[in-house]
């Protein structure tokens, strides 16, 4: 049963999802937007994993995105690897942050976001640190122009997109995916149901820091001229938790639908009018916020329409 | 001639600096059903609780099934067999189908399948509501599900902390009947309990004070001593 679910998901939610993303550029100019849209689409999925699936909200997950875009661009540099190979580096880099990081499950709630934004931040200062110039290239900035390739990286990143969705479908309708929700829920109850509390967990966490460290890795190759800042921009976390909350957590389509709609808005009016933008994004989250928690698919269920 | 399937001895541990148990023990044999009796802040969830590796064993022996378990972790414990139903048992937050595959997360899925209906076919209550979130079940329903979930591993031994806890008297009867049912066909049991009526169920009986078991024998035998009678039953 749980088979045929996960089919179904893959039908209807991954190929159409993927599909639009992979042939709208062929029939709307602004690459770069809809490239944003992908990275956005990815890292919502990828809060979805962690904070959805276990309750861990991760206010440094850009220091995952960060470290992959660095991953990336330090592989390209100094050990001239193709792109796709300097992916596997912008992976490495993720896990490894993650591995460093794993104690911070230690922690719950608010101690958990703040020792994660802090993580983050610090990752930011190492890279930056003009003493590392000749590595990094500190403050100053990446440019890797010998390896652009827009329409190239672009593809890749919708896979990553691809890769991850599957991933939360896989968890939706798994075994693992149920044991990491008991988990969330009670993690002494969870340990008398047989669960693995900290393996559960720690799996979940180095999912999501992949999933973040390789559309990383694709963003420094698709923009291929950046700075620290631009990579480890808290807006990263901020937006992807947001989209991800407002679609709705621990569900396939939530963060789908936070992104279209949230980001969609930003894009339609936040660049044009921003003092509208601002004005409008603050209602829905505080409308959120009050009437809707649990985000907009909660309010389907409500209705008795149970959405994946 | 049936095997012993726990036996715990020597057990003292506690919270902190504070020891709640001082060497106290109590076995279950393979099919058997014991009721762990005492009042409040006797120490038998203290005791439970150690059995299921939730709080650290201080000094004692602990063996299930032939294994050692004095510092095994919970759950490594629940996959050899022992299952625990605390007060609370299951995820409100999640669907009464969803807690109890949670229950059964280590069993084949085929096997689990077969299991879940059979389970379904024992509480027919829950059963209907298997898509609902559980936290929109009755307290008594709640329980049906705590125990169906920790049925749902198979395990050789269930523990249950307090089943009677926020049961109206008809509840607590009907979950007597459940557990008298399950006992008749071959599950060990092990139950903790302040309310007397659960003795009907008892092959045996331990009566938990202080920290400390004190009576050890049938409920029979516990009704032919006059100080527990007093104690346990309020008769003169």
């Amino acid at each position: 049963m749980l088979r045929t679910k996960a089919l179904r998901h893959t039908l209807f939610i991954l190929l159409p999802v993927i599909a639009v993303a992979g042939l709208l550029p062929l029939a709307y100019s602004n690459q770069l937007l809809l490239f944003n849209f992908v990275v956005f689409l990815t890292l919502a999925q990828g809060v979805n994993i962690l904070y959805g699936f276990t309750g861990y909200l991760p206010f440094g997950y850009v220091g995952f995105f960060g470290v992959g875009a660095y991953g990336f661009s330090l592989a390209v540099m100094h050990l001239h690897l193709p792109p796709l190979a300097a992916l596997g580096a912008a992976a490495l880099a993720a896990v490894l942050l993650g591995l460093v990081l794993t104690p911070l499950l230690r922690l719950s709630g608010a101690y958990f976001a703040i020792a994660n934004l802090a993580a983050s931040q610090a990752m930011f200062q190492v890279v930056s640190n003009p003493n590392l110039t000749d590595i990094t290239k500190g403050p100053y900035g990446i440019s890797l122009a010998g390896v652009f390739a827009p329409n190239l990286s672009y593809g890749v990143a919708v896979a990553i997109l691809a890769l991850t969705l599957g991933t939360v479908i896989y968890l939706r309708n798994s075994r693992f995916g149920l044991a990491l929700l008991a988990v969330r829920e009670d993690s002494v109850t969870a340990a008398m149901a047989g669960i693995d509390v900290v393996r559960t967990r720690t799996l979940a966490w180095q999912l999501s820091a992949l999933v973040a460290g390789l559309i990383g890795g694709v963003f420094a190759w698709y923009v291929s001229v950046f700075y620290p800042e631009t990579v480890f921009s808290p807006e990263f976390s901020i937006f992807a938790i947001v989209f991800a909350l407002f679609g709705g957590v621990a569900t396939i389509t939530g963060p789908i639908l936070g992104v279209v709609v949230l980001y969609g808005i930003y894009n339609a009016i936040g660049i044009s009018t921003p003092q509208y933008f601002q004005l409008i994004y603050g209602a829905l989250i505080m409308g959120l916020v009050l009437f809707l928690p649990n985000g907009v698919v909660s309010l389907f269920r409500r209705w008795g329409i149970d959405v994946p | 001639m049936s095997a012993e399937l726990l036996a715990a001895s020597g057990i003292e541990a506690g919270y902190g600096k504070v020891q709640v148990l001082w060497g106290a023990g109590l076995s279950v044999q393979d099919g058997e059903t014991v009721v762990l009796l005492g009042a409040n802040g006797a120490g038998k969830t203290s005791l439970l609780k150690v059995l299921m590796g939730l709080i650290p064993l201080w000094r004692g022996a602990l063996q299930f099934a032939g294994l050692d378990m004095a510092h095994l972790r919970t759950d490594r414990r629940v996959r050899a067999g022992l299952a625990y139903m605390s007060e609370i048992g299951c995820f409100p937050g999640l669907t009464v189908e969803e807690n109890i595959r949670i229950g059964g997360q280590f069993v084949a899925s085929a096997e689990l399948g077969r299991r879940m209906k059979e389970l379904y076919d024992i509480f027919p209550a829950i059963a209907e509501r298997r898509d609902t979130l559980a936290s929109s079940l009755s307290g008594g329903q709640r329980k049906m599900l705590g125990i169906a979930k920790a049925l749902a591993g198979r395990p050789k031994l269930l523990i249950m902390d307090e089943p009677s806890a926020g049961l109206s008297p008809r509840l607590v009867a009907e979950v007597i009947d459940v557990l008298g049912r399950l006992g008749g066909q071959g599950l060990s049991l092990l139950i903790a309990e302040q309310n007397v009526n659960f003795l009907s169920l008892a092959d045996r009986v331990y009566t938990l004070d202080g920290g400390r078991i004190g009576f050890t024998g049938s409920v029979a035998e516990m009704h032919d001593n006059d100080a527990l009678r007093r104690a346990y039953f309020g008769l003169k």
